[in-house]
């Protein structure tokens, strides 16, 4: 083929990644009593999906596996498999499995095949599984005792099938009519112009009276179906070959109830909930769209609304009047059979048998629930109708042209406000409207980056539930504000953090059921995750009711490391510990936690996206920690400074106040200069950092009495910063200095002024730390003292 | 300047007019001038040519850089090479030409003495670089290009901009 197929493969990739996390959610929600039929074939269909993706790309370890799951998720959903939790377990095994493999793929671009092992053991797995006996009590659809013969006759049909028809060319494949089989009887058979001999036909028919019976089993399924929207899928120029896949890959989508083929156009009505798009969309894994045309028929609709339907949970008496009727319905199609072949077109005789069957089934008093209803209510799995998927550079390049727009804006704003407002009325009026408009706009699309939290709490479900399993621990997850947004690149930055809070919490907080109730708790722990936005930022909470924060150990481990603690310290200091590197009382290191360098990382990561992290505990209550982020790291208020003739922007929620200071305030630390001065604000002395020593500024005023000194916090720490002026306050959008350039110190990134020139914005815990280091440094051996002019002044110098 | 080309050509007497294509293969060069002497880039590295209008400083920096600017948006730092070859005292009016460039997928700006034009030479007129420096290391030189009667040190643009000398990009910590 001249088409160059790698070009589609991350776009398989991605797919496949969805389906397998919609897979995921949908095994964690199974109900293993009572599972909902809909959710088994959204399973199985997910597989299916990813197993047809995986052949067209020639991924062969990806196709086997699937193919190997996907066999057993069909024997699952079809009722002849009972649910049992191990299964689930296996299941749920496979989805990483896969997972692994499609990364496999992922990374060497689909060139190189993944180890087979994996695949080969769950395979083996899988099997095993399947073949274990079923409970009996499971009343599910697969309530009706379906033996396994049900396999066997339909392998046995399409031997027959194959022997009688197999070497006629015009003969539909077996599956095709074992499928219409499903739906119905099949009074006859012709090919071509032949007509079979009646004996033959009476031999076809035993047989497919044979399977009638249990396919009476999946009558339940199959009169549903007849209550859905028909489809009228044409082929068009499409080969053999590919027409049997696609036939067969209908059928697995809907039940096939007739073809029809004339010339190069291949007709097939497929009874199916499924849309038109979504069919189109299987389809085209094979075929060109222009080879492809699906409607729904009207014509061959629902025509007999009166629904056997059932959601395939088939109860005894039901059952018991299927068996009787399936037997009345046998002697019906045998007594349709005429010694002589019927040479009825196959599907009118659907058409009559599947309505005799349906006469003649819906007799029995079935529960009125239409058919329609739980069909339309789960809708395929994928989302497709309302959402479009677009590459994040475009998102990013959008945001920065209403960036662009807001500076122009802003430009505009500058330039105007020297006019006369009142004889320019008019330019004010649309500066106003230009200023809500640009301001609107800009806040519509960073709103597209935004992404809801669900995307990585429903992470957690499984971890939690493996994790629990492992420690033989019992743990409820709670989540709250699933669907409060945050920026997308915060998003993917956050789950390792919560990720190693939540181990944490299972690991360390919440105790085993045997303890749990020692202490009069319930033995099934709670773990609440939940998010919500306060002011400009989002407040994120692990909390969980276990055992707390021992306030002992941690001080004990504490002083062992040789830190400075007191026992009078605080609850809330004592719990700012863990967060230094290298701590944690964990008795033993396992694979989950205790090595000491999570807590100090988690703090790292979140300082690093601009939040920061507190914790609260109470022993044998439990232990909360509480992330805040911002909620947009786009865009800054900020307060503009002066610094000799250069402009600097502060980000304004770090400022707490300013001041011009009396010399009386300001102190110098024994034997210091410049740089050790400090000033008394009520009476807390906070370090001085001069901004034009750290920048290198001329002209500067140094003389904090002739200067504005303002009081900055950061990490839950104060200092002061040393200015010129203060200009005044507004929004900026924050541009990135590394992009072309690379980090500077002090330096957190840079804006566009009004006036159209750069200025750089502060970043404050670097200068807070710098100011620290600066006192505590200065009693150090490193620096130099050089008298210079004689003595009077004292220099200090940095050494490296 | 007038010996190293007589030296540099052998003597022999004026080569080819630019426009002669029949090795098939013709790049083109965007000829500037610094400190004297002429070279030439890859024009398919250069992005756009400005006047030189204020530039933000950023402090601790060698003064070879000289800041950065707003590039219609995007913040593009800038370097004066004819400070960062130490060519005698250095200017900046309205005659001041910054050349942007796009290289190693990121936006620098370079001041210049000036911009002359973009020639087309073919491989005959490309000769090897000297192994005699100019005022470039010879590393960065990717041959001696002759039109007419001048001679363009071409310059690997990219290669000179990524290096640990111009101090631009942030080199990986160990």
């Amino acid at each position: 083929m001249s088409l160059d197929i790698t070009q589609f493969y991350e776009t398989f990739f991605d797919e496949a990644d969805e389906l397998l996390a919609e897979m995921e959610r949908l095994l964690l929600s199974l109900d293993v009593q009572q599972p909902d039929s809909e959710q088994l074939n959204a399973i199985f269909r997910a597989a299916h999906s990813i197993k047809g993706g995986a052949a067209t790309f020639g991924f062969s370890v990806l196709t086997d596996t699937t193919h190997v799951l996907e066999g057993v998720l069909d024997q699952t959903r079809t009722g002849e498999l009972a649910l049992r939790t191990d299964m689930i377990d296996v299941f749920l095994e496979a989805k990483d499995v896969l997972d692994h493999q499609l990364r496999a793929y992922r990374e060497s671009a689909g060139s190189v095949e993944p180890d087979r092992q994996l695949g080969m053991a769950l395979a083996e797995k899988l099997k095993a599984v399947s073949r274990a006996p079923q409970a009996a009590a499971v009343v599910a659809s697969a309530a009706v005792p379906v033996e396994v013969p049900a396999i066997d006759v339909a392998a046995q049909f399409d031997a027959d099938y194959a022997t009688k028809f197999g070497d006629d060319a015009g003969a539909p494949p077996a599956h095709v009519i074992r499928q219409l089989l499903e739906i119905g009887g099949v009074t006859g058979e012709t090919i071509g112009s032949d007509l079979t001999p009646g004996a033959t036909a009476a031999q076809a028919t035993a047989s497919t009276s044979a399977s009638l019976s249990t396919a009476g089993t999946n009558a339940p399924k199959s009169d549903a179906a007849s209550g859905h929207a028909v489809l009228k899928i044409k082929l068009i120029d499409v080969n053999d070959t590919d027409a049997t896949l696609l036939v067969e890959e209908l059928g697995n989508l809907g039940t096939v109830s007739a073809r029809e083929k004339a010339g190069n156009v291949l007709t097939v009505w497929l009874q199916s909930d499924c849309s038109p798009d979504d069919i189109a969309a299987v389809c085209c894994f094979v075929i060109d769209e222009d080879q492809l045309e699906v409607a729904y028929d009207e014509t061959r609709g629902p025509a007999n609304a009166s629904e056997k339907a059932s959601t395939g949970a088939v109860d005894a008496e039901t059952q018991r009047a299927l068996d009787a009727d399936t037997a009345a319905m046998q002697q019906q199609v045998a007594a349709a059979l005429s010694p002589t072949p019927i040479a009825a077109d196959v599907p009118a005789a659907v058409g009559t048998a599947a309505s005799s069957a349906n006469a003649v089934v819906t007799a029995p008093a079935t529960p009125a629930a239409p058919a329609a209803a739980p069909k339309a209510a789960a809708p395929a799995g994928t989302p497709e109708a309302g959402s479009i998927r677009v590459g994040v550079e475009k998102v990013d390049h959008l945001i920065n042209l209403v960036g662009e727009l807001v500076i122009t804006q802003a430009m505009l704003a500058q330039t105007a406000s020297k006019f006369d407002p009142v004889v320019h009325d008019r330019l004010f009026n649309g500066m106003a409207l230009l200023e809500r408009n640009a301001r609107d706009l800009q806040e519509a699309v960073m709103s597209i980056r935004m992404m809801p939290m669900d995307y990585v709490f429903s992470r957690f479900p499984r971890l939690v539930r493996d994790l629990a399993s492992k420690l033989g621990k019992k743990v409820e997850l709670v989540t709250f504000g699933q669907a409060t947004e945050l920026d997308k690149s915060l998003i993917e930055r956050i789950i390792d953090p919560l990720t190693h809070l939540v181990r944490n919490s299972l690991d360390h907080g919440i105790e085993t059921p045997a303890v749990r109730e020692a202490a009069g708790k319930e033995a099934s722990g709670q773990l609440v995750l939940s998010a919500e936005h306060l002011g400009g930022n989002i407040v994120i909470e692990v909390s969980d009711d276990g055992a707390g924060l021992n306030r002992e150990r941690i001080l004990a481990k504490a002083k062992k490391q040789g830190m400075a603690v007191t026992d009078a310290m605080t609850d809330d200091e004592v719990a700012q510990l863990i967060f230094m590197p290298g701590f944690s009382t964990a008795e033993q290191v396992t694979d989950i936690s205790g090595r000491g360098v999570g807590m100090d990382v988690v703090k790292r990561n979140i300082q690093d996206m601009g939040g920061h992290v507190e914790i609260q505990s109470r022993p044998n209550a439990g232990t909360t920690t509480r992330i805040l982020l911002p909620l947009t790291l786009a865009i800054l208020d900020g307060m503009s400074i002066k610094v000799g003739n250069e402009t600097f922007i502060v980000p304004l929620n770090s400022v707490m106040e300013s001041l011009q200071p009396t010399a009386e305030e300001i102190f110098t630390l024994a034997g210091g200069g410049d740089d050790g001065r400090v000033i008394r604000v009520r009476g807390e002395y906070l370090p001085i950092v001069a901004l034009h020593k750290v920048f290198g500024v001329e002209n500067a005023r140094t003389d904090p009495t002739q200067a504005i000194v303002i009081i900055m916090q950061a990490e839950g720490r104060r200092f002061a910063m040393l200015v010129d002026e203060l200009l005044g306050q507004h929004q900026v959008v924050v541009k990135n200095l590394e992009t072309n350039y690379r980090k500077v110190f002090g330096i957190s990134a840079a804006t566009i002024l009004g006036d159209g020139s750069v200025a750089l914005i502060i970043d404050v815990p670097a200068l807070n730390r710098h100011g620290r280091d600066d006192m505590t440094g200065f009693k150090g051996s490193n620096k130099q003292a050089d008298k210079v002019d004689g003595g009077a002044v004292e220099r200090l110098t940095h050494s490296a | 300047m007038t010996e190293l080309i007589k030296t540099a050509r052998g003597g022999a007497s004026l080569a080819l007019i630019g426009n002669a294509k029949d090795d098939g293969v013709a790049n083109e060069f965007l000829a500037f001038t610094l400190g004297g002497e002429e070279y030439g880039i890859d024009i398919l590295k250069v992005q756009e040519i400005r006047g030189y209008e204020a530039v933000t400083r950023i402090a601790n920096t060698p003064d070879f850089i000289k800041g950065v600017i707003n590039l219609r948006g995007v913040i593009v730092p800038i370097v004066d090479m004819r400070i960062k070859f130490a060519m005698g005292t250095v200017e900046y009016d309205h005659q001041t030409v910054v050349i942007i460039l796009n290289v190693a997928q990121r936006v620098v700006g370079m001041v210049v003495d000036g911009v002359s034009d973009v020639l087309t030479l073919t491989h005959a007129q490309i000769k090897p670089a000297p192994e005699f420096g100019s005022v470039l290391n010879t590393e960065y030189l990717t041959g001696l290009g002759t039109v007419d009667d001048r001679l363009l040190i071409l310059m690997d643009i990219e290669r000179l901009m990524t290096s640990d000398e111009m101090a631009l990009m942030e080199r990986a910590a160990a």
